[in-house]
């Protein structure tokens, strides 16, 4: 297979080390040899083979690529692979458990919140750093919070109802949670 | 896209990223947010020989006002970090403004204080708040550590006076000299493009007299304008509609805007003569509130 991960591995001729890089992704222990100009995306996608993450416009723009990072979301497209080393990634992949979606998910579900769904992985991403903060978001809160992630189907109206759908479901299921937010 | 080769450094000390900066030569790169850096390397605009990552040194990550009012943001401080302090919009208004306009909100998580003042991006919001607010860069270099002030950092666009081997550890705003008032205003087609144009204004006083003031304007003109013209058309006096329309006019005058496609530059002149005016209102004491300082 020809891939990205795979050009930029080193070549006999050239003193560029490659470092080996751990990171606990979506809860698993996981390691690989990179080059240091491999991005996050592209170890993803290309070294551990998760292909929920999508990498849409390449130039920090479109947030189709978010993942989050320590539990903040970041751009993956944006990152380099090796400054993972040590910390937690989490993708699309590790919302959902083998038995039962996230409620984010279902929420996109229910609430009709994708169309071609390139964006979805982002847009979901972005929306668990949310309400991981703000447990009761407004309406505003959630355009604002996803204001870094483009859909191009437009279909913005039922991903934010999809995330003010999850929020309250999150918010049925502990209401503790919904006295506070981590802050 | 991926970046062309390097040679990749993770000093975790700020002593040693400096020497590392030392032997790389201008060949060498900060890796702080990565925000501004890692684009441009992908589009290959940035070829560093060596990416000098200081994401693992321990203690760049604080903000704190000393006990005297001087704030203080380590080089490794993200703009989210700004954003949610909520203390700041009392002792620091401007940036607390500027910090939930910039970029958009992921990358706000990566991207720094610091670095965006080292980008020197004519664009840049930060910058426009530390010249209004006559703030400094602290530059680290082989031989100790210097004091900048912003306005004389940037040279030019995406240019800085930072010696290749100097590390920029921290941004400071100083104490202020009276009541500190001040916003921003950043005009965009939407989240995350560049600014069409922006504002940034600070103020302090005592009563209702303005002792101080500063305005910074974002994107428009080859780097960030320190407006000192207009800023001293409000000094020395209360603030009065009359003052006001004579620093929006003044500001206006100064920006050294292009016509493109975010609009024509007469239009991006009135745009900073309207966030100046309306961004000062905002700032004139009402009735009540004055009168209360002078019982005060």
């Amino acid at each position: 297979m020809t891939s990205l991960f795979e050009e930029v591995a080193p070549s006999e001729d050239d003193n560029i080390p490659v470092r080996r890089v751990e990171v606990r992704l979506n809860g698993e222990r996981r390691a690989a040899k990179v080059e240091p100009r491999l991005l996050l995306a592209h170890l993803i996608r290309q070294g551990f083979q998760l292909t929920g993450t999508h990498t849409g416009c390449d130039t920090t723009n479109c947030g189709a690529c978010t993942v989050l990072f320590d539990g903040e979301p970041v751009k993956s497209c944006t990152m380099l692979a090796v400054q993972a080393h040590g910390h937690e990634v989490t993708t699309v992949e590790g919302l959902a458990t083998a038995s039962e979606l996230h409620p984010i998910q279902e929420g996109f579900k229910d609430e009709h919140g994708l169309q071609c769904g390139f964006c979805t992985p982002g847009m979901m991403l972005a929306a668990k750093a949310l309400l991981d903060h703000n447990p009761n978001p407004t309406e505003d809160d959630v355009r604002w919070a996803l204001s870094g992630n483009l859909c191009r189907c437009t279909g913005y109206q039922n991903i934010v109802k999809a995330v003010l759908w999850a929020a309250e479901k999150l918010r049925d299921a502990d209401p503790g949670a919904a006295e506070g937010g981590d802050e | 896209m991926y970046p062309s080769r390097f040679k990749y450094e993770t000093p975790s000390t700020v002593e040693e990223a400096i020497g590392l900066l030392h032997d790389g030569g201008a060949d060498a790169k900060i890796l702080a947010g990565g925000q501004s850096l890692i684009p441009m390397m992908k589009l290959r605009f940035a070829a560093p020989g060596t990416i000098v990552d200081i994401n693992n040194i321990p203690g760049l990550d604080y903000m704190r006002t000393e006990s005297d009012g001087t704030f203080r943001v380590g080089a490794l401080v993200r703009h989210v970090d700004l954003e949610r302090a909520t203390e700041l919009k009392d002792s620091q208004p401007t940036i607390a403004a500027a910090a939930h306009l910039v970029a958009d909100p992921i990358v706000r998580t990566r991207g720094t204080f610091v670095g965006s003042l080292c980008h020197a991006d004519p664009q840049g919001d930060w910058a426009s708040c530390m010249v209004a607010l006559d703030g400094s860069v602290v530059a680290q270099g082989p031989k100790g550590r210097r004091t900048i002030g912003v306005d004389e950092f940037v040279k030019g666009p995406f240019t800085t006076v930072l010696a290749p081997d100097e590390l920029a550890v921290e941004a400071v705003v100083p104490k202020a000299q009276g009541v500190r008032s001040g916003g921003y205003l950043k005009l965009e087609r939407r989240i995350g493009d560049f600014a069409t144009a922006g504002v940034a204004v600070a103020i302090e006083r005592n009563g209702d007299v303005v002792s101080r003031a500063g305005i910074g304007l974002t994107g428009v003109g080859s780097r960030t304008i320190n407006a000192e013209e207009a800023a001293a058309a409000v000094v020395g006096q209360p603030l009065t509609p009359d003052t006001i329309e004579r620093a929006g006019d003044l500001a206006a005058a100064i920006s050294d805007p292009r016509s493109d496609h975010r609009g024509s530059a007469d239009y991006k002149r009135h745009i900073v003569a309207t966030f100046v005016t309306r961004l000062l209102t905002s700032m004139q004491p009402t009735r009540e509130q004055s009168t209360e300082e002078r019982v005060a």
